[in-house]
């Protein structure tokens, strides 16, 4: 059967999104950023491991601690939702079940990292 | 106008997983994924200890005694473990985007690098942990 429609039109829908650059940097940006946030968290993790809440607590109402603490989860949260997204994308083929992974993915990254990041505010403004 | 055209056309597929032979960088490369995937579960552990800590003592209480029990040591491990190795292996793939390491024998040495650097890290985390009191 012959075709009418031009090649444009056969080609549209068919190529990049153009959203790719966008999040190929924000990945990479993201990536540095946790870098130092990264190591600067192990030696956090190591020292919180060696006391208890009360120690924990007054950690977390040192301002540098919360607001590096909130950094790291906020952009780990955003890295690995970038991270998922082209996993996602590379092993779930039916188009239905991809867009629900990936609206999950959205909301798990959406709820975990706002739920850190509040209670991180929570016992560092104020005397849980 | 419906017609057989407008059905998608076969898209290319990549990595062709089969036409690759096992080598460092392919193993690596994949444990850097898998790594990555290990994390996002760990940011959920991450989590779960701000709200333990947010909850109270009794909590939080709960949350460390389920994390120093064995089962949490192990996981810890095993998290410090990915922790180092997609950081390492990552700032391998810094090195890449920005267009240098493309050499089979550089990019073979980060490869080797990434996997030195996660077990002697991780091995130095814990040696420390062991001696500040924190297992």
């Amino acid at each position: 059967m012959t075709s009418y429609r031009t090649p444009l039109s056969r080609a549209r829908g068919l190529g990049a999104a153009k959203h790719g650059v966008g999040h190929w940097i924000a990945e990479r940006v993201s990536a540095v950023a946790l870098v130092p946030l990264v190591l600067w968290a192990v030696f956090a993790v190591l020292r919180l491991a060696a006391t208890d809440y009360d120690g924990a607590v007054i950690w977390l109402s040192n301002p540098l601690n919360a607001v590096l603490l909130t950094l790291l989860v906020a952009v780990s949260y955003l890295h690995m939702h970038g991270g998922m997204q082209v996993v996602i994308e590379d092993y779930i083929e039916k188009p239905l079940s991809r867009a629900m992974v990936l609206l999950l993915n959205v909301f798990v990254c959406a709820l975990g990292g706002a739920l850190a990041v509040f209670s991180i505010l929570k016992v560092a403004l104020g005397g849980a | 106008m419906t017609d057989a055209s407008r059905t998608p056309r076969e898209r290319p597929l990549s990595p062709h997983m089969s036409v690759w032979r096992w080598h460092l960088t392919m193993a690596t490369s994949i444990m850097h994924r898998m790594s990555g995937c290990a994390l996002y579960g760990t940011a959920l552990i991450v989590t779960a200890w701000a709200l333990s800590l947010a909850a109270g003592p009794e909590a939080y209480g709960t949350f460390k005694a389920v994390l120093g029990s064995f089962p949490g040591k192990v996981v810890l491990f095993l998290i410090s473990l990915a922790v180092f190795y997609h950081l390492a292996k990552g700032v391998q793939h810094l090195v890449w985007d920005a267009g240098h390491g493309f050499e089979l024998k550089s990019a073979n040495a980060g490869a080797v690098a990434s996997i030195a650097f996660a077990i002697a890290a991780t091995l130095a985390v814990w040696v420390i942990a062991a001696m500040t009191g924190a297992l």
